[in-house]
């Protein structure tokens, strides 16, 4: 009997056998299948280093990863983060833009024309807009859940643009016409290291391995600006795009030796990665499909480079680089007698743990040179004293570089967009608009082509201005100014530190007849890494005004308590001597004076009859006449007595 | 775009295109809301006049009052004033009135529409009261308490003795001095028709005009509003911005503060408390003082000025005016030195505080709000006193009458 059973459970465990194989043969399909899919899940990791002209150096991360439309969005992903992929699919976002900035970028030695300043430039604080593929009514639900789920992911506060106070709906100022856009700005969140790793976290190798590896807290967090963003596109057509870029200006550390002469402070400082990151890249993160180091010389540069004949080769007169690149890319640029900027690129693939990438640049000649600068510069400030109103004032300037945009510059006229929130407490008469071209008023008419406000509502919504100008080209300064009136709070909605004052966002002034594109021509264009092809990009010029800083009238926030009993007991009295002269009857009250004993005398007469140093009975005496003043004083005094009591308990209660 | 929109304004829909324009229109070499400034001169000109009205009609009927119950003599001992000259010159000549009109308030619209009321029920004229009243009310609220008071001026007439008295020299005479005989019960018969009952002829017709006048206001609010949310937007962003106390800007009253200061969770109960105290004085008030309709307006309009969640100085200039109405009855009131100070204190401490706290930075919001709570303290001061010297002289002269 054993043998024929034993025979029979080896039969049914080789069926069983069968059935496991054939089970996991499917499962394998199924995974490889997947994997084919999932083969289009893409990410690339670059990084662009440009040394500027104020002798500080510019790193921008730039980290792609891709998703191609299919219907497993937001249920398994291989290198795309899952987390993202779900919010896209539960608020149906059409674009997403996510900024966390500490530092403002300066337009004026940074650059404000060309594309990496025009898209990476962002305001302090957190910067968000979102644009989603939803009816008009179901929009602000979204937009709602988005931040709560956004500041969930990044650790931050970004769930305060919830409240309908601190977002508004641009319909033309900010970009083309979309009724689907929500934008919103806090621009006193703190940025940190809190908010980093997160970000990190989205990315397939983190900071374990390839270019993030770079990002060595401190050397960030010590920088001038540093600007972490996300970015997010998604349509049926070609899935969803996330960019995340990180834009850090950084000052290298200056290593020379013996005593700086003149010649030495126009040198540029030398740097590699290692001397700012203080790590080497050890090759590609291995997930990445493409990875590559940029050096970026921009045009003004590279005009000096010309001038002194040093060419394009990486070790010329003027500087040294310190590895070979693996390919020059030359700007085409299409206006004449300029040269262009020069970009050497280095694929990190060919590099690894023992023979660590370290690219640095070591100057030979002192150069000095300058940005391309915006063709006018914007910039935002408050007029007025005192905590009851005030005004926000606009000016815009023209730079030097103006007239290269513009070819004929007399009789032209430029166009301008600004777009302004202001909070709640920041009343805006919009009506009060002053415009002083070359310091002599105009009337708005003529200057302001368009205009849209949506005036704020207290404690409902912000106030936002969206503004589109017309001015002549040649003019020297164009301002704008309008008067505000200062609202009140309740003491709860004081920040902690109420008398440091409340930030208006920055306002995004846009140049619709200027755009910024780099192009370059050499090879395939689609070819191009992410971040050349993002460079190439055709976008309409904008820049960021500054932060400004309301002080509003502040409460004594230590009063609650003896405002609440102050005020109280004035209605007490209000109401019980109402109450109680109305009661009165006089008449019983004479009859009932004479059938007493008029022998008792209050304690307050007593005592003043002995200040006054006279005697009892003859007060007594002349208190008869003075009876009907009698209550009435009695009273009064009871309310100084009141009154001092108050006044000295509240004395002490603040000493203390 | 709507009125309402962008929490800046909180009037009537009907008092914009009338005064806007004015504020907009702008004349080289002056300054823009001059013609708005003399609008409302022109304004409290009116009032000033229909307050004289009002004290000519009041001193007539006292008198006639008077000599019926045989106390002329108390008029000829206490003095006679003209009232309405007093009170029109106390009106136009106080600084409060003065500064309302210069800071181009719209409180002397409500101001006029109050005293029309008031002089249409003191001469018997329904429409003219109802029409007052109703655009008071719908221009701040507040006003629609004094339906009491003019209900009574309607039914009653104007301010006499009580009229217990009435009751009581009638049974004195006819107790023993009046011999019994043709000319004695004519005269009797006459007097009756002076004690006066409440003829409901008039109130009606006020009812009436009420609705007549109110659903035309509506009407035509409906007809500025269509667009924008209708009257239910209308009434909540008028009456309801100022039942909820909604803006905290800093004013002579002390609910600003409190309401900025006070904890969310009680915010709700301390408004409801607010507002049942001015609801809450309305019936004692006219118990004791049914037979003075005008007087007891006066306290109701100087309680409101006091309660109201936004007080300003056009409400105290009212109110201070109309106590002129009453300086026959009021000579004897006390603390009156104390009370004129008082006012002339605060009214030039106030802005001192108020520039030191918001404009130079240097002083603190406790220093203004010590100035509210001590003007709210004065005005309660001025209140008691006045209805505890009206009871005392009321009192007064039934003593006259009994001795």
């Amino acid at each position: 009997m054993a043998p024929t059973r034993a025979r029979a459970t080896i039969h049914t465990s080789f069926l069983l056998l069968l059935l496991v194989i054939f089970l996991s043969c499917d499962l394998l399909d199924r995974i490889i299948a997947s994997s084919g899919e999932a083969s289009e899940e893409e990410f690339t990791e670059e990084l662009l280093l440009k040394p500027l002209p104020d002798k500080k150096i510019l790193a921008h991360f730039h980290f792609q990863s891709t998703v191609p439309p299919s219907d497993s969005i937001g249920h398994h992903h291989h290198l795309f983060p899952k987390a993202i992929a779900q919010l896209v699919k539960k608020f149906h976002i059409r674009e997403l833009e996510l900024s966390f900035t500490q530092g403002r970028w300066n337009y004026e030695s940074w650059g404000g024309s060309d594309p990496m300043s025009n898209i990476n430039a962002k305001p302090p604080g957190v910067e968000m807009w979102a644009v989603f593929d939803l009816p008009v009514n179901d929009i602000n639900e979204s937009w709602k859940g988005l931040t709560h789920a956004l500041s969930g992911i990044f650790c931050s506060s970004v769930n305060f643009l919830e409240s309908s106070t601190a977002y508004s709906a641009p319909h033309w100022g900010l970009r083309t016409n979309s009724s689907s856009m929500r934008y919103g700005a806090l621009p006193r969140e703190a940025v940190c290291t809190e908010n980093l790793t997160p970000w990190l976290k989205l990315l397939p190798c983190r900071d374990k391995a390839g270019l993030a590896s770079l990002l060595d807290r401190p050397s960030i967090y010590k920088s001038y600006y540093h600007s972490q963003r996300l970015q997010l596109f998604s349509s049926d057509a070609s899935g969803i795009i996330l960019d995340q870029t990180l834009t850090v200006v950084l000052q290298p550390n200056v290593q020379r030796n013996g005593m700086p002469n003149s010649y030495d402070r126009f040198l540029q400082p030398n740097w590699s990665i290692m001397s700012m990151f203080k790590k080497k890249v050890t090759g590609q993160c291995a997930l990445a499909k493409a990875s590559s180091i940029f050096i970026e010389l921009e045009d003004g540069l590279a005009t000096e480079l010309e001038k002194l004949g040093a060419g394009e080769s990486w070790n010329n007169l003027a500087f040294d680089l310190s590895v070979a690149p693996d390919r020059v890319i030359k700007e085409h640029n299409s206006m004449e007698g300029k040269s262009s900027s020069i970009l050497y690129e280095f694929k990190v693939v060919k590099y690894s743990k023992y023979e660590p990438l370290d690219v640095g640049i070591k100057w030979k000649l002192p150069l000095v040179w300058s940005c391309p600068e915006a063709p006018f510069h914007a910039r935002r400030f408050l007029m007025g004293s005192g905590n009851e109103r005030g005004s926000i004032a606009f000016s815009l300037q023209p730079t030097q570089s103006r007239d290269q945009f513009l070819s004929d510059s007399h009789k032209c006229t430029v166009r301008a967009v600004i777009f302004q929130v202001v909070p709640w407490y920041v009343k805006v008469y919009y009506h009060t608009l002053q415009i002083f071209i070359d310091g002599r008023s105009v009337p708005v008419v003529d200057v302001v082509e368009k205009i849209s406000v949506s005036p704020s509502e207290d404690k409902v919504s912000p106030g936002s201005l969206q503004m589109m100008l017309r001015f002549p080209c040649d003019m020297n300064s164009t301002a704008l100014a309008m008067d505000f009136d200062k609202g009140f709070l309740h003491i709860d909605e004081y920040p902690p530190d109420a008398n440091q004052g409340f930030d208006i966002p920055s306002a995004v002034v846009s140049f619709p007849d200027f755009y910024s594109s780099r192009s370059y021509l050499e090879g395939n264009c689609l070819k191009h890494p992410p971040l050349l092809l993002k460079l190439q990009k055709r976008t309409v010029l904008q820049s960021y005004t500054e932060v400004l800083l309301v002080p509003l009238t502040t409460p004594d926030f230590s009063m609650p308590y003896n405002v609440i009993t102050f005020t109280c007991t004035v209605l007490a009295l209000y109401f019980g001597s109402l109450l109680n002269a109305l009661r009165r009857r006089i008449g019983e009250e004479e009859r009932l004076l004479k059938s007493k004993d008029s022998k008792q005398v209050g304690l307050i007469p007593r005592l003043l009859s002995k200040l006054k140093g006279r005697t009892l009975e003859s007060h007594q005496s002349s208190s008869g006449s003075t009876a009907s003043s009698k209550p009435g004083a009695k009273w009064l005094f009871k309310v100084i007595f009141v009154a001092i009591f108050a006044v000295l308990w509240h004395y002490y209660s603040n000493i203390d | 775009m709507s009125p309402y929109s962008g929490s800046m304004y909180h009037g009537s829909p009907l008092l914009l295109p009338v005064l806007g324009p004015l504020t907009v229109n702008r004349v080289k070499g002056l300054p823009a809301h001059l013609f708005c400034s003399l609008i409302f001169v022109i304004v409290d000109f009116v009032t000033a006049m229909l307050i004289r009205a009002t004290g000519q009609k009041l001193m007539s009927t006292y008198h006639r009052s008077l000599q019926l119950l045989n106390l002329s003599c108390v008029q000829e001992t206490a003095g006679h004033t003209h009232v309405g000259d007093l009170a029109s010159l106390i009106f136009l000549w106080n600084p409060f009135t003065i500064i309302t009109c210069a800071g181009s308030s719209t409180s002397p619209i409500d101001n006029l529409m109050i005293v029309l009321s008031i002089y249409g029920a003191c001469s018997g004229l329904s429409s003219l009261a109802s029409f007052g009243w109703v655009v008071s009310t719908h221009l701040s609220l507040y006003p629609a308490i004094l339906v009491i008071p003019v209900i009574l001026l309607l039914g009653y007439g104007p301010d006499a003795p009580p009229s217990k008295l009435f009751f009581l020299k009638k049974s004195n005479e006819s107790g023993g001095s009046c011999p019994k005989d043709k000319t004695c019960s004519e005269q009797k018969s006459k007097e009756e028709s002076h004690i006066r009952n409440f003829c409901w002829r008039p109130v009606l017709f006020f009812i009436l005009w009420s609705l007549i006048w109110s659903s035309y206001i509506l009407f035509l609010s409906f007809i500025s509003l269509k667009e924008f949310g209708g009257l239910s937007e209308m009434v909540k962003k008028t009456h309801g911005f100022i039942l909820n106390v909604e803006d905290l800007s800093p004013n002579i009253g002390v609910f600003w503060y409190f309401f900025a200061e006070v904890f969310e969770f009680f915010r709700s109960f301390f408004l409801i408390v607010f507002h049942i105290n001015i609801l809450f004085m309305l019936v004692p008030l006219v118990i004791r003082l049914r037979h003075r309709p005008c007087f007891l307006a006066f306290v109701y309009i100087a309680i409101m000025s006091m309660l109201k969640s936004y007080p300003s100085v056009g409400d105290s200039a009212l109110y201070l005016g109309l106590l002129g109405l009453f300086a026959n009855e009021l000579a004897e009131m006390r603390f009156s030195f104390f009370l004129l100070c008082g006012y002339v204190g605060i009214s030039l401490l106030s802005p001192v505080m108020h520039n030191l706290w918001i404009w130079r930075g240097t002083g603190n919001a406790n220093f203004y709000f010590a100035t509210g709570i001590a003007y709210a303290s004065l005005q309660t001061v001025l209140i008691v006193e006045c209805v505890s010297t009206i009871l005392k002289h009321d009192r007064m002269l039934r003593n006259k009458l009994t001795t």
